[in-house]
């Protein structure tokens, strides 16, 4: 059996983009809500039935082909800082976190695939992937749902689907969704007006850490809301369509900004270079927002290669949990943004600064002339 | 008069208005009982003159809501529904169906599931939604008061439910 320490050691290869382009779409995960079909549902089951399910299903997820060596623990036995690290990780919910006896998390060794046990379901499985890739995260999930329903009876019916806690996710129990990096349409204030069209077609678009949270670091999760009356292939093309739609915009308007207002765009770079490399004290915000600043100049070229892989380690490592963990004990929110600063600091450490000379590329000679 | 199910002696006599025309139907105390038939307010001539669920007993539909109405299953109530605005277990959803339905109008794209289905439950799946949509086309035939037509939906759904029966026996 893993061990926690062994589990998030090293970031998984979705968190830092690992044989995928996600210099705009971060990472694609799949979301699927299950239940067993002769126990009830884990908010309104008592202690000894939550227990029950737990057993029912813990054998048939730990038997499963990519469980295999896997981190599988009951929630009870983690300690809060545990529990909220692997909140930040995106491995468990808020609401897993929260959860008590009876609840468990199994999670595969690459940390790709990951399933709750008692959360607000009795399942919640999710497959992540890093760039666009929602077809391949649904089909590792697909397959492994059809694997447990050899082994589990699951809650289905024949009008309304699998059978969920909440019906906001009856029908398919799907959420399929896609963490944006949208910088240069927030620096373009054109942010509004595409999430509002996003909105329009009946996505949902959230923050970093889901329902409810603010955006920080220019980061968005879109999502599918409605779960019944379309089949997940419907759900999957329409999200594949409006996303790969949002990552064009933001590239057009990466390169727009490039060739009306490079002074700008050098000085945001710059800056956030500038203060992430110095800066002795940081909160959260503010290190993530200089952060994805910085990982637009990774993007543009204006900094070496490895660039926006350093940057999202660190979007993870500097979270609160993390930081506990890595100094051990609890600390202060004061010491927190002190150890925060010293961790950008030493990453960052051999960071050359900005080649501004290669914002200037554009306009160069030999490019062709813009105006007709 | 006989009943006209059996033809022993009729003991239950229920008239109805369909459609504005005048359905009369006898039955004797066996059928009455094997067909649910407790409650005359609560039965739909029509429904067992067309053959829509045949044998199937008519269970009334309480029309009072409160506390008192609990899933038999897991002993969640109306309630607690109200309250928390999620289920109880996956029986809650038939002992609520009503309110589950009304609950997710506007919700989702549509109220019928369309896509992954459990392994081995795609045959009864596919019939299943078949059966809904011929028993939803008898009723709009049958406000119609299109009888011909409710007449061979009624034969296909017989059909449909004979076929089920036979592989389950």
């Amino acid at each position: 059996m893993m061990r926690f320490s062994t589990l998030i050691r090293n970031p998984a290869d979705w968190m830092i983009g690992e044989g995928a382009d996600n210099a705009v779409v971060l990472t694609s995960r799949i979301r699927l809500a299950r239940n067993l079909k002769d126990q009830p549902f884990p908010g309104w089951a008592k202690k000894e039935q939550r227990r029950r399910a737990l057993e029912i299903m813990r054998p048939a997820v730990e038997a499963l082909p990519c469980m295999k060596d896997a981190f599988s623990q009951e929630l009870d036995d983690l300690t809060s800082v545990q529990k909220q690290v692997m909140v930040e990780r995106h491995l468990i919910s808020r609401e897993h976190a929260a959860r008590g006896e009876g609840s468990a998390a199994v999670i595969e060794r690459r940390q790709s695939v990951a399933l709750m046990l008692n959360e607000e379901d009795h399942l919640r499985m999710q497959s992540i992937r890093p760039g666009m890739a929602l077809r391949a995260a649904y089909d590792t999930l697909a397959a492994i749902d059809t694997e447990l329903e050899g082994e589990l009876e699951l809650a289905f019916d024949h009008e309304l689907g699998y059978l969920t806690t909440c019906p906001t996710n009856l029908g398919t129990g799907m959420r399929a969704s896609a963490m944006l990096h949208l910088p240069a349409l927030v620096l373009s204030d054109q942010i509004g007006q595409v999430l509002q069209a996003v909105n329009k077609i009946g996505l949902a678009v959230r923050g970093l850490y889901g329902e409810g949270t603010e955006s920080l670091g220019n980061l968005f999760q879109i999502s599918n809301q409605s779960t019944l009356g379309e089949s997940e292939e419907t759900i999957l093309r329409r999200l594949e369509r409006v996303i790969s739609q949002v990552a064009t915009h933001e590239r057009n308007a990466r390169d727009k900004l490039l060739e009306d207002d490079p002074a700008m765009v050098s000085d945001k770079i710059g800056r956030a270079y500038g203060v992430l490399r110095h800066a002795w004290i940081i909160d959260s915000k503010e290190a993530l927002n200089h952060l994805s600043l910085l990982r637009l100049g990774g993007d543009l070229g204006f900094l070496p290669e490895g660039t926006v892989k350093s940057c999202d380690a660190l979007l993870m490592d500097i979270q609160p949990a993390h930081l506990q963990l890595h100094s051990g004990r609890k600390l202060s929110p004061e010491e927190r943004d002190s150890i925060r600063a010293e961790i950008v600091r030493g990453r960052l450490q051999s960071l050359e600064p900005p080649d501004i000379r290669s914002i200037r590329k554009n306009d160069s000679p030999d490019q062709e002339p813009d105006m007709l | 008069m006989d009943c006209d199910i059996c033809g022993k002696k009729a003991k239950v006599h229920l008239t109805q208005l369909v459609g504005g025309e005048i359905k009369k139907i006898a039955l004797c105390n066996d059928c009455a009982k094997e067909k649910g038939v407790t409650d005359p307010t609560g039965f739909a001539l029509a429904e067992m003159l067309l053959g829509k669920s045949p044998g199937k007993p008519v269970v009334p539909v309480p029309l009072s809501s409160g506390p008192a109405r609990a899933c038999p299953t897991c002993g969640f109530t109306l309630d607690d529904l109200r309250r928390v605005r999620r289920f109880g277990c996956a029986d809650c959803y038939t002992t609520f169906r009503d309110e589950a339905l009304q609950m997710i109008r506007g919700m989702h794209k549509g109220n019928r599931h369309c896509g992954k289905v459990p392994e081995g439950l795609m045959e009864l799946h596919q019939r299943t939604q078949r059966l809904e949509e011929l028993r939803g086309r008898l009723d709009q035939a049958v406000i119609a008061e299109n009888y011909e037509e409710a007449a061979g939906l009624r034969d296909e759904i017989r059909q449909i439910e004979l076929a089920v029966a036979n592989r389950n026996s």
